[in-house]
């Protein structure tokens, strides 16, 4: 495998940055659009390219040197990248997807006056995740994290006239920044620990530590703050619903194909540790679970169609995170490479909508679109289907393999994430219905207005809609007759893992009967979940009550997100204003006292100088021999 | 010390009247610094306390048999009467634009 080719993959989307970057105001729309795009498609074509050579020269890790970086004493850090099954699989998502993001950018974004400003940012998104994926070392991984986060920044308040918008930006950005401080002290104690940030040298030398070993569970745990932060898990998630204020094609970018999955991949990528540190996995099972059904339960009243698309991201993150807490690792890959596909179909899908309604969100507006958008309405279908986990689509194979695995470890934890899954399908077939079926509940001129959205959109549409509805047979369970090619392509990735603790990795003690139960149950749940929105919001023709109307009980505190946004605001973001702003007065106080006083300090003494300075020259003559015979008497003195 | 080859004539007046004398000369000339107003007598004064020094420096030279010092005795004189043909033409044209040379009045320094 040539290391050109490998580097073209990130390098593309730098070009393509820095070409719209820079000209961007020079560059005519149509050249802006598919200059960015086909960056993207260039990346995933190399992509490809890389992915048949790797397995064409037998499917070994190899590492490809770029130069040296930092050496500090005992301490090297090559800048190289790393290709195995893991990045491959990484690479594929985020260029195939990312490339279908840009190409429905060129039409969603068409109208827009930041089009160019767009385009280079999405293309620098897409070189710091390709840059967080195929890097060697966690330094490397680092340098992709901060970089999507600051592209997160970037994007979401990308319509920065608009202070809310602006808010959501630096909400997504601090909250990181916690996760990512969490994450730079784990580097620093895996330099501690092990001497080095590489990924193979690291591995080796966890191989020989005790599973629970302390240091270990440390790094872990520091390492999955990281996580947490970068993919929205409790109790950092509330920065991922208010990322919505970004163009539709940047919320699918970052929750279907880039950012979002960070998390996950980087504790794919650190399996050795993790399998090693069995009390991380706990937490990560249960926060994971947690996290699944509570984003869900939120998710059910959420009246605008993006809100809950990101409570359902939140959530699917959830049950990826049970999946690795329950040492289901290629599970948990499997659920990111179907949830990439679907979900970027829904955001997009439910851009093609906000199209078509004239940038209108809210799903009570909405209703009969069905027929007005056919093609955005059958992707959207698919979309939901696949995501509510019923077969044969895409989501059905994930799910239920994460949940058979976390059968396997906890049954409590299966029944939450059996519970989250119902109100998936719950909130997912009460989106459909309250947008495409029903009567139109918008205003006239709306109506009027309805079209479905161009082919450079809805091409997307139905490519991610073709891999949402089959790309499950990738992971057919034995169960069902398959093979399951993901676990097995996937399988080297966890060799170390595996000597260090083989029971872990041992073979589902689960017969085939118990994981057609298990399938079945979850099937019926999700079912009869859509059932239940078809009752409510078709047979019974149920709208969702306005703002205005009070609501009592639970169903206001989900209503409001569990008052979370405003629990944080109490507990920290108020005090911590207090605080800074005390600090700032005090400090302003001295610091203009000190500042002041000195100009103040010369103003006095320069006037008192110029006093002195009458101009007469007898004056001057006795102060010149006043001052000689000072000095005279001055020597005197001190011989 | 080279007493034995100082001048019979010379000894007969002892360093120490030199050295009084040459204070004697430059108090006065401070003193007309200080307090005289006319430009040119301040002159005159500084002319003094000058020579007073060259006097000194004489003195010593004599007393010490080293010719070095009376070397420099030239060189202030040679100074000083530069100085005073600078310092006598702006005294000259100070006069002629404000018709007067009293340094009380000449002031337009001040800061």
């Amino acid at each position: 495998m040539s290391i050109t080719l490998l580097v073209l993959i990130p390098l593309l989307p730098l070009i393509g940055f820095l070409i719209n970057g820079i000209g961007f105001r020079h560059i005519p729309k149509g050249a802006v659009g598919l200059i960015g795009s086909l960056a993207a498609l260039g990346s995933f074509a190399a992509s490809v390219a890389v992915l048949l050579a790797f397995k064409e020269s037998g499917s070994q890790p190899q590492v490809a040197l770029l130069f040296d970086w930092i050496s500090v004493g005992e301490l090297n850090i090559p800048f190289s990248f790393q290709i195995d099954q893991l990045s491959l699989l990484m690479l594929m998502i985020i260029t195939g997807v990312g490339s279908l993001i840009h190409i429905y950018s060129i039409g969603y974004m068409k109208h827009d006056l930041g089009f160019g400003k767009f385009f280079s940012f999405l293309n620098l998104f897409l070189f710091f995740m390709l840059l967080l994926v195929l890097g060697s070392n966690y330094l490397i991984m680092f340098i992709g994290w901060e970089g999507v986060g600051l592209c997160s920044y970037l994007l979401i308040g990308f319509w920065n006239k608009n202070t809310d918008f602006n808010n959501a930006a630096r909400k997504a950005f601090i909250m990181n920044r916690i996760g990512d401080l969490g994450f730079l002290l784990g580097i620093f104690t895996i330099i501690h620990a092990f001497g080095s940030v590489e990924y193979t040298e690291v591995f080796r030398q966890a191989t020989g530590l005790p599973v629970g070993d302390h240091v270990v569970f440390a790094i872990t745990m520091l390492l999955f703050v990281g996580a947490m932060g970068k993919s929205a898990q409790i109790p950092l998630y509330t920065w991922l619903p208010d990322a919505m204020a970004g163009p539709t094609p940047v919320s699918a970018l970052i929750h279907a194909a880039t950012m979002v999955t960070a998390g996950i991949y980087m504790v794919i990528r650190s399996n050795v540790l993790y399998t090693l540190a069995p009390a991380t996995l706990e937490i990560v099972a249960v926060v994971g679970a947690v996290t699944a059904l509570f984003a869900a339960s939120i998710g059910l009243l959420q009246n605008d169609i993006k809100k809950v698309l990101a409570y359902s991201t939140v959530s699917q993150l959830g049950y990826m995170f049970l999946g690795l807490g329950v040492m289901a690792y290629s599970a948990s890959m499997f659920h990111v490479i179907t949830h990439a596909f679907f979900k970027a179909l829904l955001f997009l899908g439910a851009g093609s909508v906000i199209h078509a309604m004239s940038d209108e969100q809210d799903i009570r507006f909405m209703g009969g679109l069905r027929k007005k958008l056919p093609i955005t309405f059958i992707t959207f279908f698919i979309a939901t289907w696949a995501i509510a986990g019923l077969p044969p689509f895409a989501g059905f194979f994930s799910k239920d393999e994460i949940l058979a695995h976390a059968f396997e470890h906890n049954k409590l934890l299966w029944g939450i994430g059996v519970l989250g899954s119902a109100m998936t399908s719950f909130y997912m077939f009460r989106l459909l219905f309250l947008t495409f079926f029903g009567s139109f509940r918008g205003t006239q001129e709306q109506e009027h207005h309805l079209h479905e959205s161009p082919a450079s959109m809805t091409i997307p549409l139905v490519i991610l809609a073709i891999f949402s509805a089959v790309g499950g047979f990738i992971g057919v369970p034995e169960a069902l007759g398959g093979t399951h090619q993901l676990a097995e392509f996937m399988s080297p990735l966890f060799e170390a893992a595996r000597q260090v603790n083989p029971e872990a990795f041992a073979a589902t003690a689960l017969t085939h009967s118990e994981e057609f139960r298990l399938m079945g149950i979850s099937v019926v749940v999700a079912l009869v979940a859509a059932i239940v929105a078809y009752v409510m919001y078709i047979s019974r023709n149920a709208v969702p009550a306005p703002e205005s109307e009070t609501r009592t009980g639970l169903e206001n505190v989900v209503y409001h997100k569990y008052y979370i946004d405003e629990l944080y605001d109490t507990v920290f973001v108020k005090p911590i204003r207090t605080l800074s702003s005390l600090l700032a007065s005090f400090g302003e106080f001295f610091i203009d006292l000190f500042v002041e006083g000195a100009g103040k300090l010369v103003k006095v003494l320069s006037n008192a100088g110029r006093q002195t300075q009458s101009g007469s020259i007898g004056y001057y003559v006795f102060a010149m021999v006043v001052g000689i015979m000072v000095i005279l008497f001055w020597n005197l003195l001190l011989n | 010390m080279q007493h034995s080859e100082i001048p019979a004539i010379i000894q007969l007046i002892p360093l120490k009247s030199y050295l009084i004398l040459s204070t004697a000369l430059f108090v006065i000339g401070i003193l007309g610094v200080l307090i005289r107003r006319n430009a040119i007598v301040i002159f005159m004064s500084v002319e003094l306390m000058l020579n007073s020094v060259n006097l000194l420096l004489i003195a010593f030279s004599s007393y010490k048999s080293d010719p070095s010092a009376q070397v420099f005795v030239f060189f202030i004189m040679a100074v000083a009467a530069a100085e005073v043909a600078v310092g006598l033409a702006i005294i000259v044209m100070i006069y002629r634009n404000t018709r007067t040379i009293d340094i009380g009045f000449l002031n337009k320094l001040k800061g």
